[in-house]
């Protein structure tokens, strides 16, 4: 067992009853570098100071009291090594803050209810039974249950809502925490709802589409839930298995990248736009939408050529790739749709990213979980558990 | 004030369970908790649930190994009600959207837990607490305008009339600072176990005996106090639990010779034979020089022998939890176990409705003593306590409100509490410091009152509790303020873990001879002419506590040797 060693915690501080703005306070705790940041607090507050606030009870990452920022990363302070934590400080020091996007109540404990758990209820977060309920238990498949383990994992600890940047911009945004939440009853094979659910969620302006993919949530969670990728999982059955078309243009928007992605090999950005709202084909520019959109973004884009983002030439005829390249894109979409069973973004009992291939053998293994590597979606990041020294 | 016909203390499995049934049953509800409840210590629980749902098995089997596990001190009227309605629980659970692992017929799966004769653990990965609380708080949300909810609120007294009967509690609200009478027709007490009061242990730190001591403190008796489980497998480096469904599902334990040992202590059950059985075996090879790792100290738990695949996907929390605080790949290597403390069979005595002595005071899960553990609990037998004794006494209580006009607590406990509270803030900085005193007591208890107890070191640790009891009186706290001082409350969770420890170790005196989990190295058998009875205890003003006895309910099975 390792030697325990000093290791100076800078806090953030709020007395609500002082009248005073926050302030750092540092202490220097002495712990074995592999003991938890929440450890080395709690040392802090045993030896110091007592009124330091902070929620906690497991130690073990399984009640999720304990949810913070560490050097500005969002996390479990119970799920931190203080080893780790050194290595990402930025001049040695340890810096604990309150987690973000909620208000503060007290040093490190955030009003949850005020934002988490009202998007948590935003959801209808119970199972609506599909009637008859059996006398014994529903039989569903095996793979369907494991496969919404993966966001009944989730603790609530808010640590993805903490950073989300789209609910930073859009507070409304129903967020990560709760569209895994939604995940889990429109992947329960028991549900009665999943086509209303979904309805809900695609046509909410603050719903599923809102996402900006900027994977902050998958790379906070401690839990391995991924909810960017519960959020894309919402948004293939609703596009693609019940056909909403929502009234956000999130289907269409999705829809017209992988056309044109197929078609050009990049992205046609100024096919994108037309083509989100008038519909995903050539002929969609002409849709009275889409000149509606095209209209109103006639600014931005005026912008976008004056500053050299944009050249007027590619924006019209969109980028060129060599032939060969074209063709690799284009075999990538042909193996995908060869697939019987599509790829899910389920991580939760696939094990560690060495094994993918291995296990990814097995049919059945293909909806539980184990050949989905990040590589169908072009997402990195997928580790399963986020380990503790993010 | 507000006032409701069932107001439940805690929303772990047995308050939010309670809380739920009294709601379908009619009453006005409302349930309280110091944390969130999903933060309730039940969310820790992984392994599983035991329901003998299996057609070939049969409810009298796992009844039996109930009772068999509790070295026949469990009651066995208590043990049939909860083996009998088990199946139904669990199929209950299922329709509200409990995600249990299936096999690939698409029923539930079962897997094989230590003590039992059969596969009748219902599971879910390795988070099936966590799945079962969160789901039943989802019906909390859908039921919320039928249950009020006051989620971190912390209550600090019971509220008896001049009958004696409890009409309600005393709580502050964490957030603000406040406090607040609370009148009732009858409570429910589901605030948990008392794990805080050994060091370590694999319970939270919300773990303090409130419930236990509350109940104690207003005059209700407590019983199998003695009885603390230490589970056979817990990380040497911090206590923390590695569930034994990882033995379920057929890991090995070591010595440093490399020796599967259990073959010597159970040769039938092996890994598998009940807890104490087994924490015993474990310390033995400790204690005789056969442990492994730095000073001896530990056992190897040998996962790999399980498949790869099978563990990552029925295991992946203690896989997590292997590679997050021990550094260990267990799928790759042994773990480095020992036994450690992890619940207490005994708590505040109940009948099979969950109703205390006291008139209007209910109490179920892991704070209440029915008794259905009696010496041992076996795995996986604590969460199907929790739901089906929380659901039992919410109905009881929410059927004898129907007939009642609705009491009005007096606010003068609500007066004495603020006194209390405001007392320990203003304390000089000049006696110890809560922490010290908390480490000292859990410390001893540890040494003491664990897997191999005797009289001298008995008496030394309730000695320790005395002085501690007093110098808690002057230790001092930091924290001033009002909103969120959970420095302050964390004396008042002190007192009552005090209050707790002092029962446990007069219980344990008081038993001379070995049952369950009371092993007395200078009391080693068992004696069925002496003891086999229940030991009650008291609380006796501020003196040592009262001990009385209580029968043992037999219904079907006599004792018995007791071999694994
Ligand atoms: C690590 C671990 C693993 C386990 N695994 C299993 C398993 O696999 N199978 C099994 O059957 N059992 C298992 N157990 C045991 C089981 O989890 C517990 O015994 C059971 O969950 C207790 O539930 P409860 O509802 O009685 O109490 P808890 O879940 O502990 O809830 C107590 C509630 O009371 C509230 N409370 C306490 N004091 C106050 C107060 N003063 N004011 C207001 N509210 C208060 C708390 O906030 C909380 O809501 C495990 C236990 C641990 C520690
Ligand atoms: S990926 Fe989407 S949900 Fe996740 S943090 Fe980013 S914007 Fe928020
Ligand atoms: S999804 Fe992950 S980070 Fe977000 S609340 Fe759940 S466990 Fe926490
Ligand atoms: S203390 Fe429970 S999640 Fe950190």
């Amino acid at each position: 067992m390792a030697e325990a060693t000093e290791f100076t915690l800078r806090l953030r501080r709020y007395d609500p009853e002082s009248g005073d703005a926050a302030y750092w306070d540092e202490h220097t705790i002495e712990l074995e570098p592999h003991r938890s940041v929440l450890e080395g607090i709690l040392q802090a507050k045993a030896r110091f100071d007592g009124s330091i606030g902070i929620r906690c009870s497991c130690r073990a990452a399984i009640c999720g009291s304990c949810g913070v920022r560490v050097n500005g990363q969002p996390g479990l302070a119970c799920h931190t090594h203080l080893d780790a934590a050194l290595a990402s400080s930025r001049d040695g020091v340890i810096e604990v803050e309150p987690m973000g996007n909620m208000p503060v109540i007290k040093d490190l404990i955030v009003d949850m209810d005020a934002v988490h758990w009202k998007k948590i209820a935003r959801v209808t977060p119970w199972l609506i039974n599909k009637e008859p309920i059996p006398e014994r238990e529903y039989i569903v498949d095996r793979e369907a249950m494991v496969d919404v383990t993966q966001s009944m994992a989730c603790i609530q600890c808010g640590a993805c809502v903490s950073d989300c940047l789209s609910m930073e911009v859009d507070p409304l945004f129903v967020g990560p925490a709760a569209s895994a939440k939604a995940y889990r009853f429109v992947g329960d094979p028991r549900d009665d709802q999943q086509r209303e659910r979904l309805t809900d969620l695609a046509q909410d302006p603050h719903g599923i589409y809102t996402c900006t993919h900027c994977f902050k949530c998958i790379d906070a969670c401690p839990k391995g839930v991924a909810p960017m990728s519960q959020i894309m999982r919402l948004r293939r059955r609703a596009g693609s298995d019940h056909h909403i078309d929502d009234r956000n243009n999130g289907h269409r928007h999705e829809a017209s990248f992988v056309t044109l992605i197929k078609g050009y090999g990049l992205l046609h950005e100024a096919e994108l736009l037309p083509r989100s709202y008038g519909g995903d084909s050539w002929f969609g520019k002409f849709h009275p939408k889409a000149g509606k959109v095209l209209m109103s973004s006639l600014p931005a884009i005026t912008k976008a050529v004056m500053r050299g983002k944009v050249k007027p030439k590619t924006a019209l005829l969109g980028h060129k790739i060599p032939k060969d390249d074209l063709k690799s894109v284009q075999r990538i979409y042909d193996k995908v749709a060869a697939r019987d069973q599509r790829l899910e973004l389920n991580l939760y009992i696939t094990g560690y990213d060495e094994d993918v291939d291995g296990a990814g053998t097995a049919p059945a293994a293909a909806t539980s979980g184990a050949a989905q590597t990040g590589a169908d979606s072009g997402q990195p990041g997928q580790s399963p558990e986020g380990s503790p020294s993010r | 004030m507000p006032a409701h016909d069932v107001l439940i203390i805690g929303a772990g499995l047995a308050g939010q369970r309670a809380a739920l049934a009294a709601a379908d049953a009619g009453a006005t509800v409302a349930i309280m908790s110091k944390v969130h409840p999903v933060r309730s210590h039940s969310v820790a629980a992984a392994g599983g649930i035991n329901a003998a749902i299996n057609v070939a098995d049969d409810w009298r089997s796992h009844a039996y190994d109930t009772v068999k596990g509790s070295d026949f001190l469990g009651d066995q009227d208590a043990i049939e009600v909860m083996c009998s309605e088990a199946p139904g629980e669990v199929m209950h659970l299922e329709h509200i959207g409990v995600t249990f692992h299936r096999n690939e017929s698409g029923e539930l799966d079962l897997r094989a837990f230590g003590g039992a004769s059969a596969k009748r653990t219902a599971y879910v990965a390795d988070i099936t607490g966590q799945a079962i609380l969160h789901v039943l708080y989802e019906q909390l949300m859908k039921y919320s305008d039928r249950v009020d909810r006051y989620e971190e609120w912390f209550t600090t007294s019971l509220v008896l009339d001049d009958s004696g009967a409890c009409v309600g509690v005393v709580a502050r609200d964490i957030r603000t600072g406040a406090m607040e009478t609370f009148s009732a027709k009858n409570v429910i007490l589901a605030s948990g176990g008392a794990g805080q009061c050994f060091k370590p242990t694999t319970n939270g730190l919300i773990c303090t005996g409130d419930g236990i001591a509350q109940a104690y403190a207003a005059g209700a008796p407590l019983m199998d106090m003695e009885m603390i489980q230490y589970h056979p497998t817990c990380l040497v480096e911090n206590g923390f639990l590695i569930t034994e469904g990882a033995r379920g599902e057929g890991a090995h334990l070591l010595n440093a010779d490399g020796e599967r040992f259990m073959e010597k202590y159970a040769p039938n059950k092996m890994e598998l034979a009940s807890r104490d059985v087994v924490s015993r075996a474990e310390q033995t090879e400790i204690n005789e020089g056969r442990g492994v790792g730095p000073g001896g100290v530990g056992i190897y738990l040998d996962v790999t022998v399980v498949p790869r695949k099978r563990t990552l996907e029925a295991l992946r929390e203690i896989v997590n939890i292997g590679k997050d605080f021990a550094g260990v790949d267990i799928t790759r290597e042994p773990i480095m176990i020992r036994p450690g403390q992890h619940y207490i069979m005994g708590g505040v005595k109940t009948d099979i409705d969950g109703k205390t002595p006291l008139d209007g005071l209910y109490a179920a899960g892991e704070v209440a003593c029915v008794s259905v553990h009696g010496g041992n609990r076996l795995g996986a037998n604590s969460l199907l306590d929790t739901l089906i004794f929380g659901r039992r006494a919410g109905e009881h209580a929410a059927a004898r409100a129907t007939d009642m006009r609705m009491p009005t607590a007096t606010t003068s406990v609500q007066r004495d509490d603020e006194k209390m509270i405001a007392s320990i803030i203003d304390r000089p900085r000049e006696g110890r410091r809560i922490s010290e005193i908390k480490d000292e007591l859990g410390t001893v208890m540890n040494r003491h009152v664990a897997v191999f107890r005797e009289e001298a070191g008995l008496q030394q640790a309730h000695e320790v509790v005395r002085r501690l009891k007093e110098e808690s009186k002057t230790a001092y706290v930091d924290d001033r303020g009002t909103i969120f001082n959970q420095d302050v409350l964390g004396a008042v969770e002190l007192g009552y873990m005090l209050e707790c420890a002092e029962a446990i170790v007069v219980a344990a005196i008081e038993r001379k001879e070995s049952r369950g989990a009371q092993f007395r190295t200078d009391y080693p058998e068992r004696n069925d002419d002496e003891w086999l009875k229940h030991i009650d205890i008291n609380r006796n003003g501020d003196d040592v506590p009262q001990v009385s006895y209580s029968e043992v309910t037999f219904t079907q099975w006599q004792p018995e040797e007791r071999k694994y």
